[in-house]
């Protein structure tokens, strides 16, 4: 698909409404790369004018600073800043909500001022406003979908509706897990235990997660974050459910929906 | 005698808040410890934390039951104590029940409504020590209550069913008066002559202060001295978004004089240590929160690390910060100024595999009902651990070295960045 970055729209002269920041996950995971891709479809779709950093987007820094390596964090976090402020970015949108908290909450105070928000807030944006229309016969009309509250979003930012409002709009049947939104359980993977092996336990936490996902019967699960669906995935998988509960993100199902 | 017993209940009075503010002034200097943070912007958010969280308990009611009987104590707890000031100046003058002619009509309003308190709290302290001990609730069975908590929390229960037994008893004994709950236990005193009756009343009188007085200077050992934090606790509480993290500015300036030498001081200070080993590297703030803390465990009840059986609990957090502080605390009486004992929060209270179970997932502190934030000092000990130990498992060191090489924290190369636009 045709991605123009900023390099190339400043080289045209022209700018873009909104920075789509991919972040690591979005763009060198397998499975992630599908939700940056089905964003990325949707933003076309809808006529929104936007451009990615491309080689120039580099890691905000987030798993260096909750591991405690703020050293890393701090090169990471001047190095993005002297490339965004340089290209004069005003509004960014991300699909992962780790980078979200970092870039809105953890950059303006070293001198990085944006309007950053998250894809299912830019979603129910798009869909409110009409510059997205949900189809009538979409696929998931009548199904069952659980939400997974991603931390970073929810407790961290307090952004409990606007992913619920998206699904909501599919005409879908929403069902809530034993522990959500303020309450929900973590995936497992945040303060950088992604990139770890899990302390010694009686089980694993997104094990715990995709119990309380499976007991919804729920056809699918929803995530808003990668590092969440990568957790869902496995937990899922690992208690081989007879009927297989996919996890996709919400960018995912909204692509599917659109006219 | 009357004069007697004044001047003996003044001096006994004036002891026991000397030795309380003391005790006070003592834990303030112990939180005064910790490095400066600057928490007084905003005050109208901040006064709106107050009325809410420690007011109004807005947390407490995640759960409706047991919030009912909390306020119940708590509503109890302040309103009873209100008959406090005529029980000190009948103490200290001689005098019965003073406010009686002045209040007249009001009088036996106000001591009956005390008095369907009492009862209330009466019921309610049984049945938080049966919760307590009889049912199996996950988070008062933990290893976290073993020895001293578990017996501080009962005898605040216990404590409290026998002060409300006594005020009670005193009216029940005292022939001038009939109010509407110590008149049940009137009949049992019946038999009694006026002078056997005075006895107890002045008995139950006596104990009854006492014992407050006793509690008063408890408290400040104790888990229950939240009930004096929860108030400036609320109040300093973090008004910004929970995902956010603290800026170490030295940090930052490191790295942009690193990357900007013109703008390095040629004089720059030494920097400071970075992250916290000990009680004194965490904020005052962080201080507070371990005073604060009534090991409820509602925050490790929600932990994904605790409930999944990780070493982790984010009420040991605050009870170790709290045991370490009061060691340090004991070491400045001794000493004047704090000697190096060899031990630090970090190593001989925390371990670090409860540091790393941490996802930094919030819960904790969307739990906590008096504004803790437990991640806080997590975070600030894993800063300690990586930057002044280079202790980190060697997962997290591949995924530093990826960052710093790869701008990514796996190992793919930094020009397959965009690779998926060129995807089908």
């Amino acid at each position: 698909m045709k991605v123009s970055t900023m390099a190339e729209m400043m080289a045209a002269g022209t700018k873009p409404e909104v920075l789509f920041w991919v972040g690591c996950a979005g763009s060198f995971d397998q499975r992630a790369q599908k939700i940056t891709k089905a964003f990325a479809t949707i933003l076309d779709k809808a006529g929104v004018v936007y451009a990615i950093l491309g080689k120039e987007e580099a890691c905000t820094g987030d798993p260096a600073r909750r591991a405690g390596n703020e050293f890393m964090f701090q090169m990471m976090a001047y190095q993005n800043i002297q490339v965004m402020n340089a290209y004069e970015i005003k509004k960014i949108v991300t699909t992962c909500p780790h980078c979200f908290n970092t870039l809105k909450n953890e950059y303006p105070a070293l001198g990085g001022n944006y309007d950053v928000i998250h894809h299912t807030q830019f979603l129910q944006e798009l869909i409110e406003s009409g510059k997205i229309k949900i189809s009538d016969s979409n696929e998931w009309k009548g199904k069952t979908i659980t939400y997974h509250d991603s931390c970073y979003l929810g407790r961290a930012n307090d952004i409990y509706e606007a992913p619920r409002k998206v699904l909501e709009s599919l005409d879908i049947e929403l069902k809530e897990m034993r522990r959500c939104k303020s309450k929900g359980l973590c995936c497992g993977a945040g303060g950088a235990q992604m990139f770890k092996e899990e302390e010694k336990g009686t089980t694993r936490i997104n094990m715990d997660r995709a119990d309380e996902a499976i007991e919804t019967k729920a056809n699918f699960v929803a995530s808003a974050c990668p590092f969440c669906n990568t957790m869902m995935t496995d937990g899922i998988k690992n208690r081989d459910e007879e009927v297989k509960t996919e996890v996709l993100d919400i960018a995912e199902i909204i692509a599917k929906a659109i006219q | 005698m009357e004069f007697i017993s004044g001047i003996v209940f003044s001096i006994l009075s004036v002891i026991a808040f000397y030795i309380f503010g003391k005790k006070l002034l003592t834990i303030k200097r112990n939180i005064h410890l910790g490095r400066p943070v600057e928490l007084n912007d905003q005050p109208i958010a901040r006064w709106k934390n107050v009325f809410l969280l420690a007011l109004g308990q807005k947390k407490m009611f995640r759960n409706i039951p047991v919030a009912v009987l909390h306020l119940i104590l708590y509503v109890g707890f302040i309103i009873i104590n209100t008959e406090l000031l005529e029980i000190i100046i009948d103490g200290i003058f001689g005098t019965h029940r003073f406010f009686k002619p002045y209040l007249g009509a009001l009088y036996p309003i106000l001591i009956n409504s005390f008095e369907v308190l009492a009862l209330l709290v009466f019921v309610a302290c049984l049945f938080f020590l049966s919760r307590r001990n009889i049912l199996r609730i996950k988070r008062f069975l933990s290893n976290d209550l073993t020895g001293w908590p578990k017996t501080d929390a009962n005898l605040i229960l216990a404590i409290e069913i026998v002060l409300m037994g006594l005020f009670l008893l005193m009216n029940a004994a005292d022939p001038s008066v009939n109010f509407i709950i110590s008149s049940w236990i009137k009949p049992a005193l019946s038999n009694l002559d006026a002078h056997q009756l005075h006895t107890i009343e002045q008995t139950a009188w006596w104990i009854h202060i006492l014992g407050i007085y006793g509690f008063m200077n408890y408290l400040p050992y104790s888990k229950h001295l939240h009930i004096v934090l929860a108030f400036p606790n609320a109040y300093y509480a973090s008004l910004e978004p929970k995902g956010k993290m603290h800026n170490m500015v030295a940090v930052q300036n490191e790295v942009l004089y690193a990357m900007q030498p013109e703008l390095a001081p040629t004089n720059a200070a030494p920097p400071e240590k970075f992250g916290a080993k000990d009680v004194m590297d965490l904020s005052w703030k962080n201080l507070m929160d371990a005073y604060s803390c009534t090991e409820c465990g509602r925050c490790s009840a929600a932990c994904p690390a605790n409930s999944t059986g990780k070493l982790l609990s984010p009420r040991k957090i605050m009870m170790d910060t709290r045991d370490r502080l009061e060691i340090v605390g004991k070491n400045i009486d001794a000493n004047g100024q704090f000697e190096d004992d060899g031990k630090s929060l970090l190593n001989d209270h925390i371990t670090i595999e409860e540091l790393r179970a941490c996802t930094t997932c919030n819960a904790c502190v969307e739990e906590c009902p008096v504004s803790i934030s437990p991640m806080d000092i997590i975070i600030e000990l894993r800063r300690s651990l990586i930057m002044e130990d280079s202790n980190a498992p060697s997962e997290w060191n591949g995924m530093f070295s990826n960052i710093e090489n790869n701008f990514a924290p796996w190992k793919f190369a930094p020009d397959d960045r965009d690779a998926w636009t060129k995807q089908s």
